[in-house]
């Protein structure tokens, strides 16, 4: 091995009381690589890059930080040495501008009193063009993109003098552009020597962008391989521990009557801005509509409007010819529309009911399960135990709290509970966010299994695979429009990228009216 | 290099809720290892002024346990507070802050009084549980409004509670000085209830069944209609689908409104139900013990309720526990009073310190099993993801 190595963790263990969440692991990264790491949730990723930033002190093991052997040190220790975290969650302070944020805690200082706003912006600036980030210092952070953002706290890493990066799941939040131009970036910082830990569950992203890739499953590497010499199957056995059907199976749509039908809905945001500008589609039984977007571009606002959760302004939503526009949620929940939301945690769940109680939510006052006003807990019981049985849902104890479930579970709760009792319509809000492969599977087997048994299904996912894997149709929003709809399979994921960030969109935002009617126009035909 | 990992891992999920299950227990001792630690440091202070911490509680406890009538007293000072503790309580599952319990009380009580000299013939069996009613329903009212400006216009409910609580004391005292004070008495009191509107009190019974409860004890019916109102409340909370809502509104709103519940509407139902429960203070002070209503009778019954559920979790069980913990404590003191030169504001030291400790117990608590479960439980990443 000719390059010296600037990350050495060696029989690396950590216990928690009933957990082993990491067992012996070893890890080299090689000075001036960019080195993944892949692994579900729970594998230990998360715990050994805060063993390694010193956020968690290990119970074994030795760790080496470019050439300096570490011991019970703490996370001001690690930075010192060179050693930077880009956190998943931005760590940045919105009305502040990106130079006060990149200087903040380390400020330059004017006569030992005032902060000397130049020579911040002097070097946020340099820092900035010598890794075309172009990141202007004055720009308040609430005005940029997420892409952006993420750039800020790449400098921020960098001003404070890391040459060791960790970026803890990256592209989770950006669109395929800002990660194409992400990956530019972090080449760039290869090519100065820097060397980068990329933690993500995305297998195309490490073949494309990585060096090297230590895979992690239940505490242990189960492999370091070169991304040059493996394959997106290979790495997904090693992270699962066994055969994962990373595309599933897809009949063709046998589409029936239309049973969703948006006719030019606007809705105001709480800005007063138009969050939906004349959005119009429509959905037959039996078919998926994927909608594609950069997240605030209005999806959260149309799915809300449609599920009741948001009042429109204008326009109309009908369910197989009832008009529900407005209605109350309960109304359109009873009759037939099912909702997997965006944020589970948020909205999906109510973290301190139990299971059970969480898979009675938004049917609890339906008869069956509720008499005269009293909760039938038998019953509730009974259907915990079908649907926890039904859906494999771990650990099988209807009666600990959904808090307690891993997040792959978690999602299959909401899915076991919103698919259950056939609804008419289901809509899946980022279905898959945040939860493991072997998860995903089991949650596009299932939307296509409800398409296929005759439900519509609006599909809304961040994930540009998830929805040309899953959608007979994809529709691009951008600004509060549809933008352009396409057939699914006639479209390539850089095009519908080019609509989702409204570059190609231009032409159809000018014809503002004229577009909505088409594209309800072509909805109504396709 | 790659490192073969044998296999035969635990499974982690089913230890989480090992993790889960263990949480529980630590959380149900908080409460009693800070109960312990307060009587340490109420012990400290005694020695600090020079009494000896042993006698004090020794006197203290026997004031409390030392006779069937302490026994009575403990029972007859914690049924108040079991109202006005389930009141918080209950409010607070919605996610409400009912700092009214003391206005609510007062409404509940006047109401009662005032119910009961309009129907000076009416019969026991229609009286008393008419009267029960007119308790809960005037501080049912009184909690109602502030229920609504919270659920209507997103009034911070804390602010409107307390100054109903300045309304109420000023509002019956005004009604009760100057509209229905009883004629050719100095003290601001109504005058009596019918003999048919008040509720019996249980030094009888306990004597049939063999107790010793002296007949001056005032240990009464209400004690028991506290029981039921515990029972009530934990099965408005569990089993019924408006303590289902209830739960959920407090617990996730978005989640409540997601799920179609009505959120507002649950919002005004939950204070409603916590003020009744407020409201029912009168069964024991109006129906059980005075036999009327008496202006600034309160000596901060519904303050007090606020440290109960505190200790309490929460939980009408818990709630019970609680204000028969505060009940000791108020008896003994009465006790400490008389017998020793330890002043008996002293108890409310201690009474002060356990609340604290508590607190600040069930925050340790709450903080030890959030970091358990963060780096223990292998959701970390799936809830950090999302």
């Amino acid at each position: 091995m000719p390059e010296k190595n600037a990350v050495e963790m060696r029989g690396v263990t950590k216990r928690y009381p009933r957990v082993l969440a990491c067992d012996g692991v070893d890890l080299s990264i090689r000075q001036g690589e960019i080195h993944a790491i892949i692994g579900e949730n729970g594998a230990g990723k998360s715990t050994l890059m805060k063993i390694l930033y010193g956020m968690v002190r290990p119970d074994e093991g030795s760790i080496t930080l470019n050439g300096k052997s570490l011991t019970g040190h703490s996370a001001s220790d690690s930075i010192r040495l060179g050693l930077g975290m880009v956190h998943q969650h931005f760590m940045l302070i919105d009305p502040f501008t990106v130079a006060e944020n990149v200087v903040l805690g380390i400020e330059p200082v004017r006569a030992g009193l005032f902060i000397d706003g130049r020579t911040a912006r002097e070097r946020v600036e340099r820092l900035s063009s010598e890794y075309g980030l172009a990141l202007a210092p004055d720009e308040r952070i609430e005005n940029l993109s997420v892409g952006l953002e993420q750039r800020a706290e790449i400098v921020k890493v960098l001003y404070r003098g890391a040459d060791i990066l960790i970026l803890d799941e990256p592209t989770g939040v950006l669109t395929p552009q800002e990660v194409t131009e992400l990956f530019v970036v972090l080449r760039a910082l290869r090519e100065s020597g820097r060397t980068i830990i990329f933690i993500t569950h995305k297998l195309n992203e490490v073949i494309e962008l990585a060096d090297r890739v230590t895979v992690m499953r239940d505490g242990r590497v189960t492999g370091v391989v070169s991304a040059a010499e493996t394959t997106p199957a290979e790495l997904a056995r090693m992270m699962v521990g066994r055969d994962v059907l990373l595309r599933v199976e897809r009949r063709e749509a046998t589409p029936g009557e239309a049973v969703l039908v948006v006719n030019k809905l606007s809705a105001v945001g709480r800005k007063g801005t138009h969050v939906l500008d004349h959005v119009s589609l429509k959905i037959r039984s039996g078919e998926i509509l994927g909608i594609a977007g950069v997240h605030g571009n209005g999806q959260t606002e149309l799915v809300d409007a449609i599920t009741g959760l948001h009042a429109t302004s204008s326009g109309n939503v009908t369910l197989s010819g009832t008009d529900i526009t407005n209605l109350r949620p309960r109304t359109i929940r009873d009759l037939g529309v099912a909702h997997v939301p965006e944020d589970r945690l948020e909205r999906g769940l109510v973290p301190e009911f139990t299971v059970a109680e969480n898979l009675l939510l938004g049917h609890h006052h339906r008869a069956g399960y509720s008499k005269r006003g009293l909760i039938d807990v038998a019953k509730m019981e009974e259907h915990a135990r079908e649907l926890i049985v039904e859906h494999d849902l771990r650990p099988a104890d209807s009666s600990i709290s959904a808090s307690h479930l891993s997040g792959g579970n978690q999602q299959k709760l909401i899915v076991a509970r919103e698919f259950d009792g056939a609804p008419a319509l289901l809509i899946a809000s980022q279905p898959t966010r945040g939860v493991d492969i072997g998860a995903i599977e089991f949650v596009h087997t299932n939307i296509l299994k409800m398409r296929d048994a005759g439900a519509a299904v609006l599909l809304v996912s961040a994930e540009l695979s998830e929805i040309m894997t899953l959608s007979d149709r994809i529709a691009v929003m951008y600004g509060g429009r549809i933008v352009q709809e396409f057939e699914g399979g006639t479209v390539s994921e850089e095009e519908l990228g080019r609509y989702m960030t409204g570059a190609a969109g231009a032409e159809a935002a000018v014809e503002a009216e004229g577009t909505a009617e088409a594209t309800g126009a072509a909805g109504g035909t396709a | 290099m790659s490192l073969p990992g044998a296999s035969g891992t635990t499974t982690p999920a089913v230890e989480t809720v090992e993790t889960a299950g263990t949480g529980r227990i630590v959380s149900l001792l908080a409460p009693l290892v800070a109960v312990l630690a307060a009587f340490l440091v109420g012990g400290l202070v005694v020695a600090a002024i020079g009494e000896s911490p042993l006698e004090f509680y020794s006197i203290l406890f026997r004031g409390a346990f030392g006779s069937v009538d302490g026994v009575g007293l403990v029972l007859f000072n914690a049924t108040p507070l079991i109202f006005a503790g389930l009141a918080v309580a209950f409010a607070f599952r919605s996610g409400l802050f009912n700092i009214g319990g003391e206005g609510q009380l007062y409404i509940g009580s006047f109401v009662c009084a005032w119910m009961a000299l309009q129907m000076p013939a009416a019969p026991a069996v229609l009286l008393i549980p008419l009267l029960i009613l007119a308790s809960a329903a005037g501080g049912a009212l009184w909690a109602a409004i502030p229920g609504y400006l919270k659920a209507r216009f997103g009034v911070h409910e804390v602010i409107n509670t307390i100054m109903m609580n300045f309304i109420a004391v000023a509002l019956t005292s005004y009604l009760v000085v100057e509209i229905f004070k009883e004629p050719g008495q100095m003290t601001p009191q109504t005058a009596v209830i019918p003999m048919a509107g008040e509720l019996p009190r249980l030094a009888g019974f306990f004597q049939t069944i063999g107790v010793p409860l002296p007949n001056a004890n005032p240990l009464n019916a209400s004690f028991l209609i506290a029981l039921v109102a515990v029972w009530l409340a934990w099965f408005i909370l569990q089993r019924t689908t408006l303590g289902y809502e209830i739960r959920a509104v407090g617990h996730n709103m978005s989640a409540a409104e997601y799920a179609g519940i009505n959120v507002r509407r649950t919002l005004v139902m939950a204070m409603l139900l916590s003020g009744s429960f407020a409201g029912l203070v009168a069964t024991n002070e109006v129906m059980g013990f005075r036999h009327r209503f008496l202006d600034n009778f309160s000596s901060g019954v519904g303050f007090m309720g606020i440290a109960v559920a505190l200790l309490g979790r929460n939980s009408p069980v818990g709630v019970l526990f609680a204000a028969l913990l505060f009940g000791v404590l108020n008896t003994g003191a009465l006790e400490v009073d008389i017998f020793t030169e330890v002043p008996r504001e002293l108890i409310l030291v201690v009474q002060a310190v356990t609340i604290i400790l508590v607190v600040v117990g069930n925050e340790i608590v709450r903080r030890r099993l959030a970091r358990g479960r963060a780096m223990g439980c292998p959701s970390k990443e799936g809830a950090e993801a999302s």
